[in-house]
């Protein structure tokens, strides 16, 4: 039914005394995620909606036989959090953070290749199996169970594109949102292979935007590798070149690659009808279907 | 962030890195006083944070004080690519029997550090890359370890760096690895790294980009900050208020949350035969006087003749956006602009309750919103 995480996964929140860690926690226990600690430096012994708080990562995992991590841990301090999670160890961190210096993060990187953790985002919405789990800032309501997997690099396009499904009664095995910064732990090809293997995913939605060459590769796997089939829109068509579009990672360098059209003549290439419109995106999924 | 030349140039200087004598200048007297005390010929280079000065007419080689006040009084105050000049940078001309090119950027493909270095220095170095990639050698970095010097020398001697200054050149390369790393970089840049007769190495310029996100940690760099360094007022009033905001020349306001979204609100108003007229991303969890600024940013902008709110909620609350969209346009007795407001996830019914529904037009969905934007913009112009 799901890629990654359901009803049995295991959740710490990283600063869930913080702000959005504690607004978000409430949100995910209500969603029925099964949340059993808190990990915040300082705050060990207190209690969170009714889930204890540790000191460290580590604790928290060892004591509530956790094994994943959503992290709501500001900036500046979020690549250490992410470090903390990895070495705790977890087997899925989910940083929600946007803003992370992205040196911080090339070393995050880096020892992301040393261990046997996943790490989704940062500056991502996080993940969520419809009906079962959600991890991150997701609004659970506007997603349903269904056949369809989505990963996507933009939080709210993602929100776009599932109403878009869920409007129409195609639900959702897994969605991921995978971030907008340059430096990402899951990227698009990660996320497909998860889809290719899950027997449930029966088409998949793949929402790219400009900069990098992400989209590329990901066109290349699914024509080399993917029987299920997928869908997917491009954002940021009318971009100038040049300019930096919000996300770190929307930028384009005006090389030919990294452009709207490059990335949606590759996935065109590979057998992957774009959508104009993210409502083109559904018809698009219904027609794979 | 990007740094002006001067200001690279002084943070390369400090770290070692051998730089031309020079003085930055505000009048054509300054001109004159920073080349009689640095000696002819000097080059006199417009401080503007724009590609191709030199072809523009923004950098002068002047040998006498005649042709100083000449330089002088054609490049300050000048327009170079619509940034108007204040300073110049009056820097000794250096002789030089070769140019170089040596720069760190990050490698996202490869989410690692990249150290580059060709002899086809003093050239647009993206031309080189694009027809000639195998004249620029790259060698990826450990971030964990930082550049070895061995990583250096092996980049130097791969490019086919005169032996001569071969070890001067790595050292340099090294110098700007350790910067780009201190200093929280983007991208670092020598282009040209000039070679003497003499076989000394100089940084004929420099150019230096900061990751806006590590800015917290780096203050004297901050502090660096030009605000009026992009040239327009809008832009300027976007970095006070925090947004990502990108001028563009249509007449179709667009606020959004989140780039990607905004980015697909811009692409279906040109799909409906619009044209977007700018790109404004109020981003995740944006409070009523977030909004409120928002809607002021776009209303500034002459070219504006109808707005879309385009706000699908995730952390971002359906009834906050709400408040600053009533706070906003309440302060007017007419609405300047018609405001389209689609509002979608978290708190969205709670955010049409509160909504005053007699200053905005109200969509459900995305592609209605856009719609009805882009009519009303077509009927003001």
């Amino acid at each position: 039914m799901s890629v990654l995480v359901d009803d049995d996964t295991r959740v710490i929140v990283q600063g869930i005394t913080g702000g959005e860690g504690n607004f978000h926690a409430e949100q995910m226990i209500e969603y029925g995620t099964n949340v059993v600690a808190g990990a915040v430096p300082g705050k060990g012994g207190q209690e969170v909606h009714g889930v204890p708080v540790y000191d460290t990562v580590e604790g928290a995992a060892r004591e509530e036989d956790a094994d994943a991590s959503v992290i709501f841990v500001p900036p500046a301090f979020a690549g250490d959090a992410v470090f903390e999670a990895l070495d705790a160890p977890i087997d899925l961190a989910v940083a929600i953070t946007e803003g992370i210096p992205t040196q911080d993060m090339a070393r995050v990187n880096k020892r992301l290749q040393e261990v046997d953790t996943r790490l989704i985002g940062p500056n991502c919405p996080g993940i969520i199996t419809p009906g079962e789990a959600k991890l991150g800032i997701l609004p659970g309501n506007i997603f349903s169970s269904g056949n369809v997997g989505l990963v996507s690099r933009s939080g709210t396009l993602t929100y776009q594109v599932v109403d878009n499904l869920t409007d129409r009664g195609l639900g959702q095995t897994t969605a991921i949102g995978i971030g907008g910064d340059p430096i990402i732990g899951t990227d698009f090809v990660d996320a497909l292979e998860l889809f290719e293997a899950d027997e449930d995913t029966e088409a998949v939605v793949m929402c790219g935007e400009i900069g990098g060459e992400d989209e590329e590769q990901a066109a290349k796997y699914i024509a080399e590798y993917m029987d299920t089939p997928v869908a997917g829109f491009i954002a940021g068509r009318t971009a100038p070149p040049g300019k930096r579009m919000g996300h770190a990672g929307a930028i384009v360098s005006g090389s030919g690659t990294g452009t709207a059209e490059s990335k949606i003549n590759a996935l065109n290439d590979a057998g992957v009808p774009v959508g104009d419109t993210p409502e083109e995106v559904a018809d698009a999924v219904e027609d794979l279907l | 962030m990007k740094l002006h030349e001067y200001q690279a140039k002084g943070v390369f200087a400090d770290a070692g890195i051998p730089t031309p004598a020079s003085e930055l200048a505000d009048s054509v007297d300054g001109v004159l006083a920073a080349a009689g005390e640095i000696g002819y010929p000097v080059a006199v280079k417009a401080q503007v944070q724009v590609g191709g000065r030199g072809k523009a007419g923004g950098i002068k080689l002047v040998e006498s004080d005649e042709e100083a006040r000449e330089a002088a009084e054609s490049i300050l105050g000048m327009d170079l690519k619509g940034i108007h000049v204040d300073q110049v940078l009056v820097e000794e001309a250096v002789d030089f029997v070769n140019e170089l090119y040596v720069g760190v950027t990050m490698d996202r493909g490869e989410g690692k550090p990249v150290a580059m270095v060709s002899t086809r220095g003093g050239v647009n170095i993206e031309e080189v890359a694009e027809e000639d990639p195998d004249a620029i050698v790259r060698e990826h970095v450990d971030p964990a370890f930082g550049m070895h010097p061995y990583q250096a020398r092996k980049a130097v001697y791969e490019a086919g760096v005169d032996r001569a200054v071969a070890n001067d050149v790595a050292s340099v390369l090294r110098t700007l690895y350790q910067l780009w790393d201190d200093k929280d970089g983007a991208d670092a840049e020598i282009n040209p790294l000039m070679v003497t007769s003499d076989d000394e190495v100089i940084a004929a310029d420099a150019v230096m980009n900061i990751d806006e996100d590590a800015l917290f940690r780096q203050p004297e760099i901050a502090e660096m900050e030009d605000e009026s360094a992009s040239g327009d007022e809008l832009e300027e009033k976007a970095d006070e208020y925090g947004f990502d905001y990108v001028r563009l020349d249509g007449n179709v306001g667009i606020i959004g949350n989140g780039a990607g979204l905004v980015m697909t609100t811009l692409d279906l108003v040109d799909y409906y035969g619009g044209a977007p007229a700018n790109f404004l991303d109020v981003g995740g969890g944006a409070k009523a006087e977030r909004i409120a600024n928002a809607l002021d940013m776009v209303f500034s902008d002459d070219n504006v003749d109808s707005v879309v709110f385009n706000i699908f909620g995730g952390i971002t609350r359906g009834d906050e956006v709400a408040r600053g969209i009533n706070e906003a346009l309440e302060q007017f007795d007419e609405i300047p602009k018609p405001v389209v407001v689609r509002l979608a996830g978290t708190n969205w019914e709670e955010g049409l309750e509160i909504l005053n529904e007699d200053l905005v037009t109200v969509e459900q969905t995305l592609e209605d919103a856009v719609q009805r934007a882009v009519d009303y913009a077509e009927v003001e112009a």
